[in-house]
């Protein structure tokens, strides 16, 4: 179990480094930075000062060592268009994003366990074809397209919910389900597959064979079981829910760290954007890592791999 | 096997006909994709300011000239509407041929030759999933200015990962069958062995994948352009048309629901078309 966790820790830490070097070609891209920064009617000698003062003029590799030195100990450098800390900046839009987040993987959950679990014991009738169609429905809809349209319903038609900003908690409400929305698919599918999975094998039948209830069967014996995934996948959705809710914080104009990628992308703001493409991934990863060693602690056949 | 094999059956006709449908779907695209420059009944980037938001033919007041009505620049919808499916075809074909040549050839090595080659496949899809795929695009493209080949090649090295972790399981299952074995016995060399017996045996699965893989890249396309950092405008890109379109959305509802609609029913399409061919080939490559 302690090499397990060794093994697993070392390659998140290596996927980790590996992101880091990532984001800071990806940002070195756009050839030089300094011109984009000085702006548009700078002089030679203003892209100069530009370059001197952020260090610009350094060999890429020293720049890189620097930036990753420093993001080890969480000093993610300073904004160029905020004019403050790149971590007090995240620090501070983190909280909306994480609150959008969490309801909608809630939503997620609330939704597609049901629905996967019934369909799952009502494998092949109708019931079990409408999730299906419904699940089919949920991957083609376009998540931007049904926040506008859901804009258009509750905010305009029945006035019921705001479409934008987050002064009180309803301005959540249409962003979580549409975030919500995106996962809903996976996770409904994932659950009824493993259900199913789970109500075919053996100690099922040996349940069936000692009497016992329907409901007993299900609950205790088979969803068990059919969790073990599921926990592991709702994880890693977290972590593609917080990556793409970039989409839905525009939208709905919710000030989170999406937001703020988006801002900077458009001011060339180039610290914020690497720093954001970090946390976020570094997020996934611990998530990931989470779900595995969780699924190692519940089932102890999955160790070796 | 037998209970399999008779719960399998009553799904059939549904399922058919579900395929069908997504084949006539995607079959139409592609039609409108290919004889756009012939089917569009006006120039889609002609612009006619006394015509602005003239409405489609189903509401009062429209102009038998322009079926779908006109967007805010007075363009024709309807030919804005067939271009966009070119462009949305042409970014999903592109980004599944691109993203399928990087993840089949990871997949399909690593699984075929194991050991430190797999580890680091392994890896490179860990990491790639990581990756928040619509933050690392936008920021691409946002840093070096958005452009069609720019847009593809980026949508292609992000989207490889489904096809790599699929032709790489595929592989090590085949890996083992005997007559992988007998072409070793039979003096085969590596080459031989995965173009001739090893590809050939997972190339059903991997069609399965590009399906589903063109619909993933022509929602990201639409995602990227609807931010306004995808296809260029005057482009009619149908993620653009959206976002164009934003601003008159709570007068003019329909100026969002009808590029919404096209490409919700084409991805729909292609999923539908995707599923039944996964059943066709008994092929599950549901992770």
């Amino acid at each position: 179990m302690l090499r397990f966790l060794v093994r697993r820790l070392i390659v998140a830490l290596l996927v980790a480094a590996t992101v880091m070097t990532l984001a800071f070609i990806m940002t070195r891209l756009s050839g030089d930075l300094a011109i984009s920064i000085a702006g548009p009617n700078a002089t030679q000698a203003d892209v100069e000062a530009v370059r001197k003062a952020y260090g610009l003029d350094r060999p890429l590799v020293t720049q890189f060592f620097d930036w990753a030195g420093r993001a080890m100990t969480g000093d993610l450098g300073e904004s160029y268009f905020f004019k403050s800390r790149v971590s007090a900046l995240i620090g501070e839009r983190m909280p909306v994003t994480l609150t959008l987040g969490l309801s909608g993987l809630v939503i997620a959950l609330v939704v597609s366990l049901p629905l996967g679990i019934l369909a799952a014991v009502r494998e092949n009738t109708a019931f079990d074809r409408g999730v299906q169609f419904v699940t089919l429905f949920g991957q083609a809809m376009p998540s931007f397209w049904l926040g506008l349209l859901l804009m258009i319903l509750f905010g305009l038609k029945l006035g019921w919910l705001p479409i934008s900003g987050t002064e009180s908690w309803d301005g959540y409400v249409l962003p979580a389900i549409v975030l919500a929305f995106s996962a809903i698919p996976a996770l409904t599918r994932l659950t009824r597959a493993g259900m199913i999975q789970a109500m075919g094998s053996d100690y099922i039948r040996t349940a069936r064979a000692k009497g016992l209830s329907r409901a007993s069967i299900i609950l205790k014996h088979a969803l068990r079981n059919a969790a073990i995934p599921v926990v592991a996948i709702a994880a890693v959705q977290l972590g593609f829910m917080l990556g793409g809710s970039i989409v839905i914080e525009q939208i709905f104009a919710l000030h989170g760290v999406g937001f703020l990628a988006w801002e900077s992308i458009a001011k060339n703001d180039f610290p914020v954007v690497q720093s954001v493409v970090l946390v976020l991934a570094v997020i996934y990863i611990g998530l990931t890592t989470l779900a595995d060693l969780m699924n190692a602690v519940l089932d102890p056949r999955l160790r070796g791999a | 096997m037998s209970m399999a094999l008779s719960s399998a059956a009553p799904r059939r006709g549904w399922r058919s006909a579900a395929t069908w449908l997504g084949a006539a779907i995607v079959g139409v695209a592609a039609f409108c994709a290919v004889f756009a420059p012939l089917l569009v009944p006006h120039d889609p980037f002609a612009q006619d300011l006394g015509k602005r938001l003239l409405v489609p033919f189903w509401m009062e007041g429209s102009d038998p000239q322009h079926l779908l009505g006109t967007d805010q620049l007075g363009r024709d919808y309807l030919s804005r509407l067939i271009w966009g499916c070119r462009i949305s075809m042409l970014i999903g074909v592109t980004v599944s041929i691109v993203s399928g040549l990087i993840g089949i050839t990871l997949g399909v090595l690593g699984g075929f030759l194991g050991g430190r080659v797999d580890d680091a496949v392994l890896f490179a899809i860990t990491t790639r999933l990581s990756l928040p795929v619509v933050l690392v695009a936008l920021a691409v493209v946002g840093l070096l200015g958005s452009s069609m080949t720019l847009l593809l090649l980026t949508l292609g090295l992000l989207l490889w990962d489904r096809f790599a972790v699929v032709a790489r399981s595929t592989t090590l299952q085949v890996r083992n069958l005997d007559y992988v074995a007998a072409a070793w016995c039979a003096g085969c060399s590596r080459f031989r062995i995965l173009t001739r017996e090893v590809l050939p045996n997972i190339a059903s699965h991997l069609v399965v994948v590009a399906t589903l893989e063109i619909a993933l890249a022509i929602l990201l396309e639409a995602t990227l352009s609807f931010l306004g950092l995808g296809v260029p405008p005057p482009l009619p890109s149908w993620g653009l048309m959206i976002a164009e379109a934003k601003d008159y959305m709570f007068f003019s509802p329909w100026v969002i629901m009808i590029p919404g609609v096209a490409l919700f029913v084409l991805v729909l399409g292609i999923n539908l078309l995707g599923d039944g061919l996964r059943d066709q080939f008994g092929a599950r490559s549901d992770p």
